[in-house]
């Protein structure tokens, strides 16, 4: 019996070591990983662009973690608007589109809605487009009240959580505030009937009224074909040192400037315009994607709102971005380390930005680039089709599925009602 | 009501200008001409006028100062608060003080601890917002080192040592033609042997040139000097360049032989393709054929069979698979009639058929033992004996295992020319001019001694070496006198630019009488021919 004991005891102390990993049993070597909370490791200097091992959360994969179930809506609530305007699959809110598609064909899609972790509404508000491109947020808090109270009266998902299981992509300017005019947004504040769903956006800001907590922040959608068809060869020297091409006044809106970007965008254009190492100016280049592969530094400014394509072209293409705007939220935080991949500037910074960006080490610097060479990363950015492993639809459902399981509180008792269903502007509840 | 209508029209005004018509509440009241309309209307105009004058719009500011009715309003304090579109006097930001923190409305955030406020802020800019020419520096260098980590990983690796063979001589563009190849060469980031074989024996000259460029140079000399012909000089420079190449052989030297003339242009992806190559390669030469008289040979080509006048280009030829079927070699026939034979013609100057420039070899194809050396090369012993020796194609038995380098082919890398000056023209030994002059010019102050005024000829000042030969005539004498007067007057213009001109030497002549004696006595002396006066110095 004595045997038995010792055969007991040394079990116990096996299972105990390799509990606490003291011994590393065929792991790999981990370098230059894209670890959400952990430093890479350093240790080892790896070659850029033998970008190694990916990031682990970056690869998680979704499937078998989550099912959606995605409501039948009636086609004027997203086919009928999208065949009224085809501009809506190239702009940069067109990820609700692409997501409902995705959804249909995706393999944690279920058609058992009893057995569903996820409830999605395929309602496409940003696609009520002016002649110029820019979406009208006028007719969108109607669109989604109409579309609730549909689902909401004829499946009982709905009323069971009020919600808190249903998730929404609303791509736009201020996510669920529904309009582009920050003070009017943070005056109407997030709908009220999207009060306890999970919110998909693009808009991110801290201590912002429009930034829900627990949404998920998505990058804005850009064109993966067209940015594969700009590459130029990897040995093109880096020869710019900051580039940026847009706005810097917005003349039509705000002459005076002060509004536009909180005065970010033109303390950059007074402070750099004459300095040879800023590539800054307002024209439409066609080399844009290229110039973009031949710059250190990327400037992604806010602009009437704090997020921009600019941050997933940097990404792309291999530019560090110099992200300038205050408490911003980056699309996938929770996944991507932002803080050791770009470089944030306090929109009170702006003015010494040159000498902020010299007096980063050169190390540091090419410890940037060796991070955003890595192919998980470009592919965590973009809104490929078909869908790949590890593009951001698949990040949007890890996030999703990091939110699981569904705490008890959420389901409601019969006959409990949380929402307002009148609350809000006047004209929201007239009928769509 | 017109109060409202301003209101309404400064708060949605955005909404105005592009997005479309937003659901504004119809102010469309009509113009009742009641004394209060036709009071606020003169107001507006006033403040019309005041903008107009200030150049800012002050509606925004006086709202904020009278009304502030605005939800949340801008926190930070500043003294030019706007930004002038049309001037570019924009004052500084003065943020002596701590911006003053508005109360923020409770309807905004529900947490109010956000320092991000929505509305207008201020512009900031620097006192001095110019570069600074260290932090420029400090770019630079970054960009630079980024640049070397990104050539370290996806350049070339394991890069070879470049051995170099230069024929020159010494003549009057040698230096011209060798500083050029000199600072390709110390541009290039690889290791290198520059191999410079010289005819007419080793000159200090060339050395003390060559001495300058830090490289690790092998100088030899060959006795026989440069022929006059054109012919003939191919000839030779062939026979200088297979003594660099046995030279190689007896050295040992291990790297990649590349010919770089020294009047030709090398670009630098032509030192990192070459690094490709693994036993013998060719690139692609541009021919610049047309120097000298451009629109007679211009015309001549157009003549014969319409060839266009594109630049032609020697170098490998490959099929749409990359294969090497052939060579593209330069047609002399349109030149026929007028090319160069002697050095200083004013013709074009043909090239070979396949110029040396265009080929690369590894160093080891002429070592007498080398493991893996092909059997497809012949030994250099071989090449002794031969007469002309047009390319180093010639060094291989089998011209199929010629792999074709840029792009094959199609990638220019390396532009031939060939521009001398006459064979007799003179010029000071090292381009230094010692002793120094004794012409003195006076300078912008003084008064202009008198002159004859005449027309300005086109007689250029020059700044450099006037280059033509001395001849001791009368009919010079009168020529120069002739040439003294017209450029008198042209030196007045030059009064004016004389800061610049000062430190450059002028041909200038100042009055006619002390010219002429002076030029009788400097040009019967001195046997070269430049007049020219030293630096301006103020009398």
């Amino acid at each position: 019996m004595k045997i038995w004991r010792w055969v007991f005891v040394g079990l116990v102390c096996t299972a105990f070591i390799l509990r606490i990993d003291a011994v590393e049993l065929g792991r790999r070597h981990p370098t230059e990983r894209i670890s959400a909370d952990r430093v890479p490791n350093e240790h080892v200097t790896r070659p850029m662009y033998d970008a190694g091992s990916a990031g682990d959360v970056l690869e998680d994969d979704p499937v078998g973690r989550l099912k959606v179930f995605v409501y039948e809506l009636p086609s004027k609530y997203n086919k009928k608007i999208l065949q009224k305007d085809q501009r809506c699959l190239t702009h940069m809110f067109a990820a609700e589109i692409f997501m409902h598609r995705f959804l249909l064909s995706s393999p944690v899609r279920t058609l058992n809605p009893e057995e569903a972790d996820w409830f999605y509404t395929p309602v496409y508000t940003t696609c009520d487009l002016t002649p110029n491109g820019l979406p009208l947020p006028f007719k969108s808090p109607r669109m989604m009240r109409s579309a609730i109270q549909l689902i909401s009266s004829n499946w009982p998902y709905w009323n069971r959580t009020e919600g808190a299981d249903h998730f929404f992509v609303v791509p736009h300017d201020f996510g669920a505030c529904f309009h582009y005019q920050e003070e009017k947004a943070i005056e109407r504040g997030i709908l009220p009937l999207l009060q306890r769903a999970t919110l998909v956006q693009t808009f991110g800001q801290r201590n912002h009224v429009c930034l829900k907590e627990g949404s998920i922040t998505i990058p804005p959608y850009a064109p993966p074909q067209k940015m594969q068809a700009h590459l130029i060869p990897e040995k093109t020297p880096r020869s710019i040192f900051v580039y940026f091409r847009g706005l810097f006044y917005d003349v039509g809106n705000d002459p005076e400037g002060g509004y536009y970007a909180r005065g970010a965008r033109a303390a950059v254009w007074e402070n750099f315009k004459d300095n040879p190492l800023f590539d800054i100016s307002t024209e439409h280049p066609t080399t844009y994607y290229e110039d973009m592969q031949r710059a250190v530094f990327c400037l992604c400014p806010l602009g009437w709102a704090p997020w921009s394509p600019r941050l997933v072209e940097a990404v792309i293409f291999g530019c560090i971005p110099v992200i300038i705007a205050d408490d911003i939220v980056l699309p996938f935080a929770d996944a991507i380390p932002w803080e050791e991949i770009g470089v944030f500037i306090d929109e009170k910074d702006v003015p010494n930005l040159d000498t902020i960006l010299t007096s980063i080490p050169t190390e540091v610097i090419l410890r940037k680039q060796r991070l955003l060479a890595n192919p998980s990363m470009k592919q965590a950015m973009l809104f490929p089709q078909p869908a790949q492993p590890g593009d951001a639809f698949h990040q949007v459902l890890n996030g999703l599925a990091r939110k699981l399981p569904h705490d008890k509180s959420v389901y409601l008792k019969t006959g409990q009602k949380i929402l307002n269903w009148t609350a809000g502007p006047v004209g929201d509840l007239k009928p769509w | 009501m017109k109060l409202s209508a301003l209101q309404q029209s400064y708060l949605s005004r955005r909404s105005n200008s592009f997005r479309g018509s937003a659901p504004l509440d119809s102010s469309s009241d009509s113009a009742i001409k009641s004394p209060a309309a036709i009071f606020w209307l003169v107001l507006h105009g006033l403040c019309c006028l005041i903008s107009l004058v200030l150049g800012f719009r002050f509606s925004r500011l006086v709202f904020f100062l009278i009304f502030s009715t605005s939800t949340t309003s801008t926190t930070n304090l500043y003294t030019a608060p706007f930004r002038n579109l049309a001037s570019d006097i924009t004052t500084p930001f003065v943020s002596s003080s701590t911006p003053v923190e508005i109360p923020v409305l409770n309807r905004t955030t529900p947490n109010s601890n956000s320092r991000v406020v929505v509305g207008r802020h201020g512009i900031r800019i620097r006192p001095w917002p110019h570069p600074n020419p260290t932090e420029v520096m400090k770019a630079h260098k970054i960009i630079e080192r980024v640049q070397r980590e990104q050539r370290a990983h996806v350049g070339v690796k394991n890069p070879r040592t470049l051995i170099v063979v230069t024929p020159t001589y010494v003549r009057t563009f040698q230096t011209l033609h060798l500083t050029g190849v000199m600072h390709s060469l110390m541009l290039v980031p690889y290791d290198l042997v520059w191999i410079v074989v010289e005819a007419g024996g080793v000159t200090n000259e060339t050395a003390s040139l060559i001495a300058k460029s830090k490289l690790r140079t092998i100088h030899v000399g060959v006795d026989q000097k440069m022929p006059a012909s054109w012919g003939g000089r191919h000839q030779l420079e062939a026979k200088m360049r297979l003594r660099a190449l046995r030279i190689v052989r007896e050295e040992k030297l291990d790297g990649i032989v590349m010919f770089a003339d020294d009047s030709n242009m090398h670009s630098m992806e032509l030192f990192d393709e070459i690094q490709n190559v693994k036993w013998f390669g060719a690139v692609s030469v541009g021919i610049l054929a047309l120097a000298g008289n451009q629109d007679e040979s211009s015309s001549v080509i157009m003549e014969e069979g319409g060839e266009n006048t594109a630049m032609p280009v020697q170098g490998p030829a490959c099929n749409s698979s990359n294969n090497l079927v052939g060579w593209h070699t330069f047609n002399s026939l349109p030149y026929a009639r007028k090319s160069a034979t002697y050095i200083d013609d004013r013709a074009t100057v043909l090239p070979r058929k396949l110029e040396w420039a265009g080929f690369v070899l590894n160093s080891r194809l002429l070592w007498k033992e080398a493991k893996d050396k092909p059997e497809w090369v012949n030994d250099l012993d071989l090449l002794d004996g031969l007469e002309d020796i047009e390319s180093p194609l010639s060094l291989l038995k089998d011209q199929s295992m010629v792999e074709p380098l840029g792009n094959c082919g199609r990638q220019v890398l390396v532009w031939w020319l060939r521009v001398e000056a006459r064979s007799d023209s003179k010029f000071p030994p090292g381009w230094i001019i010692d002793p120094p002059l004794e012409i003195t010019v006076p300078s912008k102050r003084t008064p202009w001694p008198d002159a004859p005024p005449e027309l300005p000829s086109n007689e250029k000042v020059l700044v450099g070496i006037q280059e033509h030969t001395v001849k001791h005539t009368p009919k010079n004498r009168s020529s120069r006198s002739k040439r003294s007067s017209r450029t008198a007057l042209r030196c007045q213009e030059f009064n004016l630019e004389a800061d610049i001109l000062r430190g450059i030497y002028l041909v200038v002549e100042e009055s006619t009488e002390r010219k002429q004696r002076m030029e009788t006595d400097q040009f019967l002396s001195r046997p070269t021919t430049l007049s020219q006066s030293r630096p301006f110095s103020a009398h």
